[in-house]
């Protein structure tokens, strides 16, 4: 590890400038992502700017139903906010299906957002990985990629995003508050604006620009009758990352017909996955107690991907995973 | 390297830490890279706390940062200072901790590597169910345990799940953690183990 100076921010505009300034300054939030990557040699910070200490460690709940979770939200804490709880379960559910109880007392909202893929060839620098050393190609794609993505991947690139709480706060239209770098208060309208696909250039994952802050996520409130679950799929039985997750989201009449449906996947997409073509292929349907039109619906979402030998499994499995879960919302199974 | 030098050099890179471990505070000046598990194990000669893979995925470091469970070898010192840490050193009094009682009696260890960090993390883990902290196995998560004496076996494996315990103890691990919490008596058939859980 690089030697580094510590500083404790007390002032966001400085903490930016100091960022944005000066390429090897980073923000440190709960470091579980981080520390980690500067002990691989990931992550080569000479400067590390604690962000911990700025008041970002709110969640207010309002008279509308909407909520605002602050950036250095701890995931232990969020996850067993009772506010959260009620009108939010599904991004309780993603939050306790991640890390371990040691590691979200320390992890943060948007530490959690911001945590880079776990793909083993960007954690490990003698091999070669164009999102860690633009140009020296992609062993994923021949190699292991059981965890790694099928959309939004890109020749250079199948990198998965790991986090299960950005797939829940893609179901429930989540906005991120950021400051820019320039002093401007700005809101993402969604994730999918937040996140970047890998293209030509894999090396950045967002579409912030360095001394951008994100200060919070937005939760607007959930529609009137609206049911959420998380589900995640896993090769151990916890402490592991998805192989595949959904989060889904729908208002349905008492006959089944949907009203309102969102999915979003996890452990296939370059980012937390918004399925918008299957929820699209959903409007109005009423599902089939088996199953099978969400099960078609997800499977056309995977129209577009790029499977490989070893995650091409992922599509079927993320099918029969969102059709289980909206049966299990539509005729209250367990959430 | 010029630019390293640049930043580096006229930046502090060693920081004042003060912290309480055990109830005593503590004045160390520490590169800023040194964690907080490598500042209690190597400059306070507290070898409790174990390393196991230092990058978070064992829990064999795991201490208490303000009464929290949390992997030290992921908190690097300077983030450690103006805090209270308690390590396996710190939990018993004149007798052993209830938790050390229980992992004593019902055998939940083998060679003992991990059984700090497990520990650590089981007083933690009760005080989260005493706060009705839910996790992914409580049927209903805005309802939560009614405390910790409440949690099923199943609830205390996924909430233990950030702890290894390569010697595979965890039957007893569980055991002891139910003892402790006050749970009622299980017979060994309920206890973690069997592959056709589906929780």
């Amino acid at each position: 590890m690089r030697q580094l100076a510590y500083e404790r921010a007390s002032d966001a505009r400085a903490a930016q400038r100091a960022v944005a300034d000066e390429a090897d300054t980073m923000f440190l939030a709960g470091g579980t992502n981080l520390v980690d990557l500067m002990k691989l040699g990931v992550a080569r910070p000479d400067r590390l700017i604690d962000i911990t200490g700025l008041g970002l460690d709110r969640i207010e709940h309002r008279p509308d139903g909407s909520a605002r979770i602050g950036a250095t939200v701890r995931n232990s804490a969020l996850a067993a906010d009772p506010g959260v709880r009620a009108r939010f379960p599904a991004l309780s559910q993603a939050l306790l299906s991640g890390a371990s109880g040691q590691l979200r007392n320390l992890a943060t909202t948007a530490g959690n957002l911001l945590q880079r893929t776990r793909c083993v060839y960007f954690q490990d620098t003698t091999k070669p990985c164009n999102k860690r050393a633009p140009g020296s190609g992609c062993p994923a794609i021949e190699g292991a990629h059981r965890d790694l993505a099928l959309l939004g991947t890109s020749e250079r690139c199948v990198a998965s995003h790991p986090s299960d709480m950005a797939v829940a706060l893609a179901a429930l239209d989540a906005r991120v508050a950021l400051l820019g770098a320039d002093g401007s208060a700005d809101t993402l309208d969604s994730l999918d604006e937040l996140y970047r696909e890998p293209g030509d250039d894999p090396r950045r994952d967002t579409t912030l620009a360095p001394g951008d802050l994100i200060t919070a996520v937005e939760l607007p409130a959930p529609p009137v009758g609206a049911r959420m679950a998380y589900r995640k799929v896993r090769d151990r039985w916890s402490y592991a990352f998805a192989l595949v997750s959904v989060a889904a989201l729908i208002v349905a009449d008492e006959d089944g017909r949907l009203r309102e449906t969102r999915i979003a996947l996890g452990g296939v997409g370059s980012r937390p996955w918004r399925a918008r073509r299957a929820e699209a292929l959903l409007s109005g349907a009423r599902p089939d107690p088996g199953g099978s039109s969400v099960r078609a619906a997800v499977l056309a979402e995977f129209d577009r991907a790029r499977p490989l030998p070893g995650n091409a499994f992922k599509a079927e499995l993320a099918a029969d995973t969102a059709a289980a879960v909206v049966n299990d919302l539509l005729w209250g199974a367990r959430s | 390297m010029l630019r390293a030098m640049s930043a580096a050099a006229d930046r502090p890179i060693f920081s004042r830490v003060t912290l309480t471990v055990n109830g005593t505070e503590h004045v160390l000046e520490l590169d800023n890279r040194t964690t907080l598990l490598d500042l209690l194990r190597e400059h306070l000669d507290l070898t409790g706390t174990k390393k196991g893979c230092d990058h978070g995925q064992c829990g064999a470091c795991t201490v208490l940062l303000d009464g929290e469970r949390v992997n030290s070898c992921l908190v690097l010192a300077p983030v450690a200072d103006g805090h209270d840490v308690t390590t396996i050193e710190g939990l018993a009094g004149e007798e052993l901790h209830p938790m050390q009682r229980a992992f004593l009696d019902h055998d939940g260890l083998q060679c003992g590597y991990c059984t700090p960090g497990q520990i650590c993390s089981a007083v933690a883990m009760l005080g989260e169910a005493e706060r009705g902290w839910p996790s992914r196995v409580t049927p209903a998560v805005a309802v939560g345990p009614e405390g910790a004496h409440a949690l099923s076996p199943d609830e205390v494996a996924e909430r233990m799940s950030g702890n290894l315990c390569r010697c595979g103890a965890y039957v007893g691990i569980v055991a002891a953690i139910l003892e402790a919490a006050g749970a009622p008596p299980r017979d060994a058939a309920e206890l973690p183990g069997d592959p056709d859980r589906t929780a």
